[in-house]
């Protein structure tokens, strides 16, 4: 009696575990939604920490910031809005810190409608934070939102003043020393843009780095998604590139630890903080494809053994 | 007589002792000889062409570039300011050949095509640092031509692309037989509605995000049509949800159109196309949240979409909808591939509306895209080969070969 | 005739006199000047649309049809933003014009509206773009079946474009010297490998395949052979 269940059993084993493994393949996507909040939410909570080495790319963004002279004027464009700063907010930030560290002169501006504010915090939150000594008007200016997309590049290159008359709260921009003498995109040595599609730096490189190619860097941050967009232009049109939050996370690395900052700044190591959560559920993901192609190679051993 | 002349070669020696001597001290380079300054042609106007004798590399460092101010830069700036102002600074050969390019000259107050009259003058800068005296060149106005020479490229690859389409057209209208694939997820869009019909479920047709002023909408909208037509035919429900008014005013009349075109005008509901909201995830979260609760039994997506292509495609699978999707935005194709049953990749999508019209013109039209197509193989493959020699040898023909179809393609 | 003819020649019209100035200095800028004709349309536009999005939700909520409470949200939404931003709740004045109210800036975050935009705004869409997150998941272990070579291609390159594009790249291969003849190996230089050269390569051939359906496409609606946009007379 024994020794036949036993058998059955045997028998039976190996047909339900192809059974359970098979069943994977169908399991009802809640459970995955739930693996991936913990695979996320679980290293928030612990903060776990990965060490990041910094890429070319990262590399070059901080060369092209370096290799302009001190003080120089820079244009920084805020082309994401909320749903795409989990990405790009930590390289505005560090980008933000690191021309002011080079003390350069920054213009803020956003070809999105809500990369004003996502500029406005970053003024906030890293520039006057770390940066008491800044002045508006002289030392950095908000430009703020202008709609017609890719126009306003194309405006800009031929006409600074035409296009902006007045900053983002209306106060005349001929009486800022920042920008008076700023007639067009020539007046910069830098341009940055934080992309999260269109309009954003693919326009920047295609109507302001191509109308005049010699006179200003452009430097280009972009979400994870919109990077093959951008890769057909660096290092050529596009002399840095960040990508992500890798991208930020390394370009954070490599600010910090020419500049460090004056006191504790969350602000500047969000990049990689969030590479922590990023590791953990890359690794998820990479355990459900081999767990999917699992149950499928046991789903064909089912169909096989039936016939 | 022999003293005069024995006097002429002692004062002739000491002058050029003194000279050498003085050459000695400061070495002053030559001035520059035979400075033409021409406007240049087929540009926007503020650009001129500056030509000189380059002297031998040896004696000077390089050139330096005035020009004179304008009556109303003279006017503006203080008095007794320089009537001159510096321009650029060039590599003494620059000068040669076609010449050093100077742009961005100020346009004339009078015509804002052309620059007033203007003279330019040029020194030579000296190995150790000593300015050779100025030499003017010629009067001249920079104007504005009429076609801009940098975008004949452009406008060459233009007529090609256009002519080639318009050739296939003809052709197709003459007779020539148009052979064009099958594509798979355009003849599934009759099987998609049928089986909305038969299980008594609507179909969901998203436009993209984009407005009218997108191609890519525009395609979105033809296909519409075609949907649209089916829809009415098998009197099923179709659902049109849109990110902008305009759209929405679009989509309307095709929809309506096709109704009149099916035979069933009295089947046309305006009030199931409606525009929600110009902003990205409110309107994905008034699509994603209809379609869990209408549950529809196909869905189309046909336009421009960006990060919320996976949150639609994810649900329609959860409802367990057909999903056929299209877009020209490459980086959005992987998601559509993974979470739909059939993908319409880029020139396809572009191509639907005329696959599913069936009529010759169009058909044509496609098959001249095609031509553009092998044109553009040939032109990369012209442009590869002339890139691999002059990386070889650098300084050979292959090499101004290689820039000279580069400048002209327009990079 | 209205509706179709007139609407054809406009769009053949204005298609072929666009294409012909790009190609001028004096009539390049005429494709930002149509652009500015479309913006001014589009805002006429938005009262149309924002008349659609009323009247579906009060019809909603007035027959208490199924979501009425949803369509409720909306409208009081609708109406508070409305006021919020029309007559400036809550703004800071201009400092350069201290006396008028009006000259405020609406979005501040010191205003209702920026406080709005901020605090429910602001979090609203960026949960909505996290949820990719779970999506992606979803959808990748639903898609990347190694059912044929191309497949497993796929998921090779899946692979090693996840493990690189975090920590664990370098913890597994970053031993590697980068000057070895075997450095193609580290997950960093695949992935570059990857990205830049095989995803741009193939990237670039979609793009050429798009931009050439542009021009067709364009051709076709230009010549007026794809009519299928236009309503019936």
């Amino acid at each position: 009696m024994t020794t036949t269940s036993q058998t059955n059993m045997n028998k039976q084993s190996p047909g339900r575990l192809r059974a359970f493994l098979a069943g994977i393949g169908n399991v009802d996507r809640r459970w995955i939604f739930l693996s991936m909040a913990l695979a996320v939410g679980v290293p928030i909570l612990l903060k776990l920490r990965f060490p990041e080495v910094p890429g070319p790319m990262a590399k070059a963004t901080f060369d092209a910031v370096e290799s302009i002279p001190e003080g120089s004027r820079v244009l920084l464009s805020f082309d994401y809005d909320p749903a795409s700063a989990g990405e790009l907010q930590p390289m505005a930030n560090a980008l933000v810190y690191h021309c002011a560290s080079r003390h350069h002169r920054i213009v803020f501006m956003a070809l999105w409608p809500l990369g004003k504010q996502m500029a406005d915090k970053t003024i906030k939150d890293v520039l006057l934070e770390f940066h008491h000594e800044y002045k508006y008007g002289v030392d950095y200016v908000q430009l703020g939102y202008k709609a017609g997309n890719e126009g306003v590049i194309k405006l800009m290159t031929t006409n600074i003043p035409g296009q902006y008359p007045t900053d983002a709260d209306g106060a005349a921009l001929s009486k800022m020393p920042i920008v008076a003498d700023a007639a067009d995109l020539r007046a910069f040595k830098f341009i940055g843009s934080f992309s999260a599609g269109f309009p954003g730096a693919k326009e920047w490189v295609q109507y302001a780095k191509g109308n005049t190619p010699d006179a200003f860097k452009v430097v280009g941050g972009s979400t994870g998604v919109q990077v093959s967009q951008l890769l057909p232009y660096y290092p050529k049109q596009m002399e840095g590139l960040l990508v992500a939050i890798k991208g930020a996370a390394e370009y954070e690395m490599l600010v910090t630890s020419k500049y460090p900052t004056s006191h504790y700044a969350d602000r500047l190591e969000e990049g990689r903080r969030r590479m922590g959560p990023q590791l953990v559920a890359h690794l998820l993901m990479i355990g459900l494809i081999v767990l999917g192609n699992v149950a499928m190679i046991a789903g064909r051993g089912m169909k096989g053994g039936a016939r | 007589m022999m003293n005069a002349l024995a006097l002429r070669w002692a004062f002739r020696t000491m002058a050029a002792a003194m000279l050498s001597a003085n050459a000695g001290a400061l070495a002053m380079p030559p001035a520059p000889t035979n400075v033409v300054a021409t406007d240049r042609p087929g540009d926007g106007g503020g650009a001129v062409m500056l030509q000189w004798t380059a002297p031998a590399p040896s004696e000077v460092k390089e050139a330096r570039i005035e020009r004179s101010a304008t009556a109303a830069e003279l006017k503006a700036s203080a008095p007794n300011s320089a009537a001159w102002i510096s321009v650029a600074s060039a590599p003494t050969l620059a000068g040669e050949g076609l010449g050093f390019e100077i742009t961005d000259l100020p346009p004339s107050a009078a015509n804002k095509s052309s620059t007033d009259q203007l003279v330019f003058r040029v020194a030579f800068l000296g190995t150790d640092g000593e300015m050779s005296a100025f030499t003017d060149s010629n009067t001249v106005v920079g104007v504005a031509n009429i076609f801009l020479a940098k975008k004949l490229g452009l406008a060459v690859s233009l007529v090609l692309v256009c002519g080639s389409v318009i050739l296939w057209i003809l052709l197709a209208r003459a007779g020539r037989s148009v052979k064009i694939r099958r594509i798979a997820a355009l003849d599934a869009v009759d099987e998609a509605i049928g089986r909305a019909t038969e299980m008594g479920r609507p179909v969901l047709f998203v436009p993209g995000i984009q407005d009218m002023t997108d191609i890519q909408t525009v395609a979105g909208v033809t296909i519409l049509g075609r949907v649209a037509k089916t829809a009415a035919e098998y009197d099923a429900t179709l659902e049109v949800p849109t990110c902008r008014s305009i759209v929405m005013s679009a989509c309307r009349d095709t929809v309506q159109a096709a109704h009149f075109g099916a035979g069933r005008p009295e089947t046309y509901r305006e009030a199931n196309i409606n525009y929600i909201t110009d902003e990205q995830f409110g309107y994905v979260a008034y699509v994603a949240g209809r379609m869990v609760r209408e549950k529809p039994a196909a869905c189309f997506y046909m336009g421009a979409f960006y990060a919320e292509s996976l949150v639609l495609a994810e649900n329609g699978n959860a409802v367990g909808a057909i999903q056929i999707a299209g877009t020209a935005e490459p980086s959005q194709l992987p998601f559509f591939v993974a979470a739909c049953d059939y993908t319409l990749i880029g020139e396809e999508f572009l191509a639907a509306s005329a696959y599913l019209s069936g009529e010759r013109d169009q058909l044509g039209s496609i098959k001249g895209q095609d031509l553009g197509k092998l044109i553009a193989v040939m032109v990369i493959l012209v442009g590869c080969v002339l890139a691999t020699v002059a990386a070889f040898a650098p300084e050979g023909a292959s090499a101004r070969a290689s820039a000279a179809f580069q400048n002209f393609l327009g990079g | 005739m209205l509706r179709r003819t007139i609407p054809m020649l406009i769009l053949a019209a204005s298609g072929i006199l666009l294409v012909v100035a790009y190609f001028s200095p004096f009539t390049t800028s005429w494709s930002e000047t149509v652009l500015g004709w479309f913006n001014v349309l589009a805002a006429v536009a938005f009262v149309l649309g924002a008349g659609n999005l009323l009247a579906v939700n009060l019809e909603l909520v007035s027959a208490r049809r199924a979501g009425w409470a949803y369509a409720l949200i909306t409208l009081l939404s609708f109406a508070a933003m409305f006021v919020f931003g029309l007559f400036k709740i809550g703004v800071v004045p201009n400092p350069d014009h201290p006396n008028v109210y009006f000259a405020g800036d609406y979005e501040s975050s010191q205003s209702a509206f920026g406080w709005v935009y901020e605090y429910i705004f602001s979090p609203l869409t960026s949960t909505m773009f996290a949820l990719l997150a779970f999506y992606v998941a979803s959808a990748a272990f639903r898609a990347f079946r190694a059912k044929n070579i191309e497949a497993i291609l796929l998921l090779s390159t899946a692979f090693i474009v996840l493990i690189a594009q975090t920590a664990g790249g370098m913890f597994l291969t970053g031993w590697i010297p980068e000057d070895s003849m075997f450095a193609f190996l580290r997950f960093d230089w695949m992935k570059v490998g990857i990205t830049e050269y095989i995803q741009t390569a193939g990237m670039r051939a979609i793009t050429i395949g798009i931009a050439l359906g542009i021009a067709a496409t364009s051709l076709r609606l230009i010549l007026g052979l794809d009519k299928s946009y236009l309503s019936k007379n």
